[in-house]
């Protein structure tokens, strides 16, 4: 295998509130020896509630954002599930209306940027997965979760919409297929089979094999795919308490001993939120809620600081 | 191999003589060109005729036939059965749209989608005239504006498939919402100022939504239903629908954060979105800065990160922000 290089674009969440997800990351890419160039230059992603004030921003500040990998001439990877659906919301949208991108480009260069389409965006979790391998990864486990069930939880903005993820969040390209820059299908041309080969919505599995080529036994539960209603919390508690609290007792119910999320706003929902949600729904519930990098670098034995379980709300320390 | 013996577990219950709802299994052979309306007719023709559930087109325009597959929302007629034992594997679940609104078997009480769907005037109000001498051309650009949403054949499969309908009954949910956009966006209609101002009520319009994209994934005709919320989001920004309250302005807060700091600044985010109602997350605020994700000391300071070459992100922001609150 040659060596997997990537810039890394991580997000406000991993350099603001969730520091152990940068941490844990930049640990576990250490340790399988992954080159990792954080994107500095980039912004915010706009979260879904930018691109409601202002879509056309949005894109713009989004097409910046791919345009410095793109300057790397590297693949862009992402920690955080809603900056994935929103980078690669703006990448479909540019390499598909060839209009917009003019009208974006017309403003990056203004900047001196321009947006090309050269990078692809994926997730950690499909590089980890597709790029770098479970069986790889196995041979580095040094310390097996095998006494730990851990509940996958997916995160909508990694799963849906399917027409989307099937093209971005797929194995990376070869070298010589990148560079195109899109003439991708519409939504109405996509057989629904095809949209679920990598990953489905209604029954995905990358997370619960992660989680099994660590040692660890995976929790089936109903929710795993659901919504933590993150994205409302402001201006519907409510709401979001009781999808974060469904949740969490669900996978508590399935004997769950913690959650693993990939997406850093899922996992301050669900890991901030359990004393609200559990008031409001009439039970307590307390159930560490890990990200995805950090239950990998538990498996890869790197360091306490690294991993940064002592930032987790609900106590976590004690899975070390 | 053109056959495969395939478990169905349906959910029965008839809310008239039925305390509780049960399932049932029928064991068939299923063909692969067969489609989910086949085996709930098997069912019925070849095992219970007592078996309840609506149809009536059969090619993907009543919108009758709509039910849940494993979970999944499904418009019988259109999905092939086979697709769905790939997926889910050789036992299919069969259930209603809402387990909640059942009356009898796959059959619901859509009552609640029909009344949120007319609260939205899902139709164009026009002064006509009655003897008009030439026609209401549309552009191109005009009619492709909606035509996708114009797609919605009503079967609720969004309006179900949404976790907020599930928990806040005064939600308009998807459906709605689709409706709206297709209709305010009708160069012949005159209520798009109206249609604007109901959803973007706080509480039942488009600020509730939580952006899971299950109606996305749900809708048998591609309507997409979440980019019409967005678009709605913006068209109230841009008419000067929008009012200042938490979610405007949360909305709004991200652009005054990321001129500032290139990334979103988790706290002021919070502070200028609530105002005085920030009191209500000081708990939360104290469990984080116990945790040591928050310090408290920074709040005042603004230690906050940077990105690099923020001068280009200001600048384009500058030049490019359309919209205001």
């Amino acid at each position: 295998m040659s060596q997997l290089k990537y810039a890394l674009y991580t997000g406000c969440t991993a350099r603001e509130s969730t520091p152990e997800l940068l941490s844990s990351t930049l640990a576990v890419a250490k340790k399988l020896g992954i080159e990792i160039v954080l994107l500095d230059e980039a912004s915010c992603c706009g979260a879904s509630h930018l691109q409601d004030f202002d879509e056309f921003l949005s894109l713009v500040l989004n097409a910046r954002n791919i345009c410095y990998a793109e300057k790397l001439g590297l693949p862009m990877i992402t920690i955080c599930n809603t900056c994935q659906l929103n980078t690669v919301m703006t990448k479909e949208r540019l390499d598909n209306d060839p209009e917009m991108k003019a009208k974006v480009n017309e403003k990056l260069a203004e900047v001196g940027l321009e947006y090309k389409g050269t990078s692809s965006v994926r997730h950690f979790l499909y590089a980890l997965i597709d790029d770098y391998g479970l069986e790889n990864i196995k041979e580095k486990v040094e310390v097996p979760l095998s006494h730990f069930n851990i509940a996958p939880f997916y995160g909508c903005h990694n799963l849906r919409p399917s027409h989307i993820h099937y093209k971005h969040n797929t194995p990376l390209a070869p070298d010589s297929e990148i560079g195109e820059g899109g003439g991708e299908s519409s939504i109405q041309e996509v057989e629904l089979m095809e949209k679920y080969t990598h990953e489905s919505p209604y029954t995905p599995t990358s997370l619960d094999s992660l989680i099994e080529a660590l040692e660890g036994k995976s929790v089936d539960y109903e929710s795993k795919n659901k919504c933590c209603g993150f994205h409302v919390d402001l201006q519907a508690p409510e709401t979001s308490n009781a999808l974060s609290g469904t949740a969490l007792l669900d996978a508590i119910d399935n004997n769950a001993d913690l959650m693993v999320t990939p997406c850093p706003l899922c996992q301050l929902n669900m890991d901030l939120k359990q004393e609200s949600a559990g008031k409001q729904l009439g039970r307590d519930i307390e159930l560490p809620v890990l990200h995805m990098p950090q239950m990998v670098a538990l498996a890869l034995g790197c360091s306490k600081e690294e991993i940064g379980l002592k930032f987790n709300v609900t106590k976590a320390t004690d899975l070390m | 191999m053109s056959k495969k013996t395939v478990t169905i577990k349906a959910f029965r219950f008839n809310a008239e003589t039925d305390y509780l709802p049960y399932y049932k299994k029928y064991e068939m052979e299923v063909g692969k060109d067969e489609l989910i309306l086949d085996l709930l007719n098997r069912i019925k023709w070849e095992h219970d005729g007592s078996f309840s559930y609506r149809r009536s087109c059969r090619h993907g325009i009543c919108g009758a036939c709509g039910i849940k597959v494993n979970g999944k929302a499904t418009l019988a007629c259109k999905q092939n059965a086979m697709d769905l034992v790939e997926l889910f594997g050789d036992e299919l679940v069969f259930e209603p749209q809402s387990q909640k609104r059942a009356v009898k078997d796959m059959i619901i009480d859509k009552g609640d989608f029909w009344e949120k769907h007319a609260a939205v005037k899902p139709f164009v109000e026009a002064d006509v005239d009655p003897h008009p001498t030439s026609e209401t051309i549309m552009s191109k650009e005009q009619v492709e504006n909606f035509l996708d949403a114009d797609y919605c054949i009503q079967c609720g499969a969004c309006h179900y498939a949404c976790p907020v309908i599930e928990v806040n009954e005064d939600y308009l949910g998807p459906a709605a919402f689709a409706a709206a956009y297709r209709f305010t966006v009708d160069p012949r209609d005159d209520a798009g100022k109206e249609r604007l101002e109901t959803t973007a009520e706080l509480g039942s319009g488009v600020w509730d939504c939580v952006k899971c994209f299950e109606c996305a994934e749900a809708c048998p005709k591609d309507v997409n239903p979440i980019e019409k919320i967005t678009k709605l989001h913006n068209m109230q920004f841009e008419q000067g629908v929008a009012k200042r309250n938490v979610a405007t302005k949360h909305a709004e807060g991200f652009v005054r954060s990321i001129k500032k700091f290139g990334y979103l600044d988790e706290q002021d985010i919070v502070l200028y979105s609530e105002g005085l109602g920030v009191v209500k997350h000081l708990s939360e605020a104290f469990k984080m800065i116990k945790a040591g994700k928050v310090h408290p000391f920074d709040i005042a300071k603004k230690k906050m990160p940077r990105s690099k070459n923020l001068d280009e992100i200001q600048k384009l922001i500058e030049i490019s922000q359309k919209n205001e609150l």
